[in-house]
This record gives structure tokens, sequence and C-alpha cells, in this order.
């Protein structure tokens, strides 16, 4: 069996796959990767089924040691690297002979990155997944982030994985948005016109408060006309809520299932991958799209990962 | 029941508009239909008070082809059993350290400590549905005589088994979590628990009931 020892974790550094949706009655949220579309682009550079686990790394990288030789890919934002001491690219394959130091660094420009390993992480799954959940101390790496002398059990893989890399043409299209797609809240006749107007038009800043559970941001305050209590209903990923006091929050991979507040709107399926890669002090904006669109949308999008030629070279 | 878009991969579902047994019962029908035809389209179901959120792949269906998918599975609701089928007993160590608001929370309901904990297990409780927290129950009716807000402000961490009031619900907290109800005891079960079958002590249906216990007691059971 071969393994990765973390000599150092980095801010965050958690195991996740593609989370486990399908529990929401026991009101557990499917937590999984903050940008999934990063994770499945990863392990399909290493040869790894696209939902295999691998490590998510919170806007400063780790350094991790390769026992054994392994073949591995770095996706998702700009972390610069080294493997003992020179530099490897992001979104391309790499080959670590033994005894490898592979040394993650701080990222200026989005906020997670993944390393993919050949042959996966071996992690027994919790209800069908690898994926950790910070909140409530379950699923991946016993149930927590990463720490100095973890040590983590790798997948065998195959001699002939051939080293590839991202198209450049693939990568621009994938970008994540600043400008993120939304479609109308249940709740949206609970704010008047000049409110869904200054949701639409002014800048929103992501605050520090920001985690797996939930993005919260910072002015403009929006305010519901309804002074009423919402019965609390279920609540779906990148659901946008507002509180009595203004504040803006999107709900997030390891979310509660069930709020009491009024949701606005909701970011569309093929945006949320861009939440995950939002940093504080990120200046985002909401642009209203129909059901129709947003279904097109993720459609397309669903077609073009599906294709290998207009992913890698 | 009405039917309104959530998000492009979800659509609620509601069956009544009021906290309460009625809508309750609606809801645990509905969800027992979905999950019992388990459509290849479903992805989640994340049940309310009055609602229940039905999450699906875009790929294979739309929201108005879920709706009239849904209508047509709750046809067969009414031959479903709402009655609970299991009773779940939690032992609870009222007041002191285990229950730092109880003596407040029996001064603003102009009650006596002592009436609050016999009011508070005097009750059956349902149910409702599990969110916030996995294994989080949302309890309800409390007496209204108990009924109070919320803390003014939320602590940023409760103990896991605090047993807490809200309004007209009681629940107990799975987890030490950040959390805004005021807490009157704590329970020594643990709510929530990966390794067993099953892993939440309570779920959606299930007929609650508190009942006090003694120092050694809750000692006793936190070691069982």
């Amino acid at each position: 069996m071969t393994s990765l020892v973390v000599e150092s974790p980095g801010f965050l550094t958690t195991v996740q796959d593609f989370g486990r949706p399908g529990h929401g009655v026991l009101g557990i949220s499917a937590s999984g990767a903050a940008d999934p579309i990063t994770l499945q682009l990863g392990n399909r550079l290493v040869g790894n089924p696209p939902g295999a686990a691998a490590l998510e790394m919170t806007l400063t990288g780790g350094t991790f040691l390769f026992p054994h030789s392994a073949v591995f890919a770095l996706a998702g934002a700009d972390f610069p690297a080294t493997l003992n001491g020179n530099p490897v690219a992001n979104w391309a394959t790499h080959s670590a002979p033994p005894d490898s130091k592979l040394s993650v660094g701080p990222t200026a420009n989005g906020a997670r990155c993944y390393l993919s390993i050949a042959g996966g992480i071996q992690i027994p799954p919790f209800l069908g997944s690898a994926s950790t959940h910070l909140l409530s101390g379950f699923g991946g790496f016993h149930g927590r982030a990463l720490r100095r002398g973890d040590i983590l059990q790798l997948g065998a893989f195959s001699a002939a994985t051939h080293l590839r890399s991202l198209r450049p043409d693939a990568l621009e299209r994938l970008r994540p948005r600043k400008i993120l797609r939304v479609t109308g809240g249940p709740q949206k006749h609970w704010f008047d016109e000049t409110t869904h107007r200054a949701f639409l038009k002014n800048t929103f800043e992501v605050t520090g408060e920001t985690n797996r559970m939930g993005l919260r941001l910072s002015a403009p305050s929006l305010r519901s006309v309804l002074n009423r209590e919402l019965v609390s209903e279920g609540a779906p990923l990148g659901a946008i809520q507002v509180t009595p006091s203004g504040q803006t929050i999107i709900l997030f991979v390891e979310q509660q299932t069930a709020g009491g507040y009024p949701k606005i709107a909701n970011v569309i399926g093929v945006d949320l991958p861009s939440l995950g890669q939002l940093r504080p002090r990120d200046q985002i904006r909401f642009q209203l799209v129909s059901f129709g669109e947003a279904r097109a949308l993720w459609l397309e999008q669903h077609k073009f990962l599906q294709s290998e030629e207009l992913l890698f070279v | 029941m009405e039917f309104c878009p959530a998000s492009d991969r979800s659509l609620l579902a509601y069956v009544g508009n009021e906290i309460g047994q009625a809508a309750h019962e609606k809801v645990f029908r509905l969800l027992r239909c979905i999950e019992t035809a388990q459509p290849s389209w479903l992805r989640n179901l994340q049940p309310a008070y009055c609602s229940v959120l039905i999450c699906f792949d875009p790929v294979q269906i739309t929201h108005d082809e879920v709706e009239t998918a849904v209508r047509s599975l709750a046809k067969s609701s009414k031959k479903i059993s709402s009655v609970p089928s299991r009773t779940v007993e939690i032992p609870v160590r009222y007041g002191g350290e285990f229950g730092p608001d109880l003596e407040e929370a029996a001064a603003l309901l102009s009650l006596s400590p002592q009436r609050v904990v016999e009011l508070h297990a005097a009750s059956a409780y349902r149910a409702y549905f599990l969110g916030f927290a996995p294994g989080f129950a949302y309890l309800g009716d409390l007496p209204s005589q108990l009924e109070l807000p919320r803390l003014p402000s939320p602590r940023k961490e409760v103990p896991a088994g605090s047993v807490a009031i809200a309004g007209k619900q009681t629940a107990i907290y799975p987890f030490a979590t950040p959390g805004g109800w005021r807490l009157i005891g704590r329970t020594p079960l643990n709510l929530f628990r990966p390794d067993r079958d099953p892993m939440s002590l309570i779920r959606l249906g299930d007929q609650v009931r508190f009942h006090p216990v003694s120092l050694e007691e809750f000692v006793n059971a936190e070691r069982a």
C-alpha cells in the first residue's frame, strides 16, 4: 500500500469527493468538494473516476511527502507549487519519484486547489462518500481537517497512467465567475422592486465570515418588505438568504438543510463551483436568468464535461 | 398542494402554511410516497414543518414534470398511516450547569423552575423534521405556558446533548454547535452516531418524551 504523509496541512485541508446527497431527511447536507468541477478535472488528469477522493486545500497549500512513487495533479486556483524544489504547473499531471516532497504555497487568486493522486485516497466511505463534514465531525479522515503527521493510504494505480494537461481553451471556458447567475427564490415576492434592482445592480463583497457552511456578503443591505417570519423550509445549495438585519448569506456545501430566512434568489447549478473559489474581499454581482436558461446552461456544461478531446491534450 | 421552484434543480411542495400536527402528517405521508417510489431523477428530500424540498437531476426532468410526478405519487398518500410507530424516551438532567437558562426562563415565564420541568416532561412531542445539524429534531408543540423567544444573541457553542426550548419548539443539540435556543437541561444520550444503525436516535414522525433524572443516573447513562 502506498501512502501520502502530511508534513504541513496549510490553513484548512480536507478529504473531499462529490459528497453524499440524499440524506436531507436526517438533516445531513451533502458536503463534498467546494468546487466539484475542478475536483473532477484534477481526477481525470490522473486517470481517476471523476469523483475520487482528493485533498481540498483552502487559501494556502501545504507540504506533502510521497514515500513511494506517485502520479498527481494540482487543479484549481493558482497555488504555486514545487516538487523537490522544482516548480510544477497547475492543471497538469506530474510524476513523483519515491521520497518526494510536494510544497504548495498560498494563492493570490481564488480560494481552493485540489491535489488528486492516481489511485485516489483510500478512506472508508460514510453514507457512500469519503467527504469530510467538518461541522458534525464525520466522513473523510477521522471527520476532521488534516494535521501534521497524518498518513493517508493511496489506491493502486496503473503504471500506464499518462501525463497530460488541460487545454487552455477548456480552462478559459470553465473559469470561475464573479458575476453569478441566479434564478428567482421562493420568497422573491417578499422584496419590493427597489430591493430587486439593488440586488442585481450593486456589487457585494465576500466577508471573512465565509466557510463551507455559507458565504456571508457585506453591503448593500437588503430588506424584506414583508415584516413577517417565514416558517422554516428546506433550502437548496446556493440559496441566497436575507436576514432581518439585512445581511445576505449564500448557503454552501455544509449548509443547514432547512432555514427560516426569506430567499431572494438561488445561484444556478453551473455557477455553484464558482462559489468555492471566492475568497474574503472578492467583489461579486448577481445576474438574473430564467429557469429555462439555467437548465440549458446545465445541459451544455454536462455535455462539455463528458468530452475528453475538448478538455485534455 | 402548492409548488414553487426553489432553484434550477429543486422544487418546494407546500402542504400547508402553519406549524402543527395537521401539516406534519401531510409532510410525513408525502415523504413516504416519494421515498417508496424512489424515482430515478430524485437527488434529495429536505422536509420541514409544512413543506418538502425536492431536489432533482435537471438532465432527466424539468420542474413541471416533477410537479406532475409528485402530484400523481401523492394520490396514494391517504393510504399511509401517519401514527407514530416509535416512542423515544429522553432522560434529562434539568437545570444547574446542565440547563444554564432554566432559572431565567422560569422567571420570564413567571413559573418556578420545577414547574417548567414538570410541564416540559409532561407532554409527548412529535418530531416534525430533522434539520439545522445531522440528527437535530424539531419537536413540537411545546405547552403554551413555556413559549419564549430565542436568546437575543446566540451562544458560540452549545454543549452536545443540550435540551433547549424556543417558541413552540423544543429540541436536543446533537453536536457542539452555535445555538440561540434556551438551554434547560442535558441528556447523556448520543443523538447521532455514524457507527450506529439507525444513526439518528430520533427520526421524523417519532413521538418523543422527556423525563428528569438524578445526577447519578445521568453519569451512569453517560458511561453506558
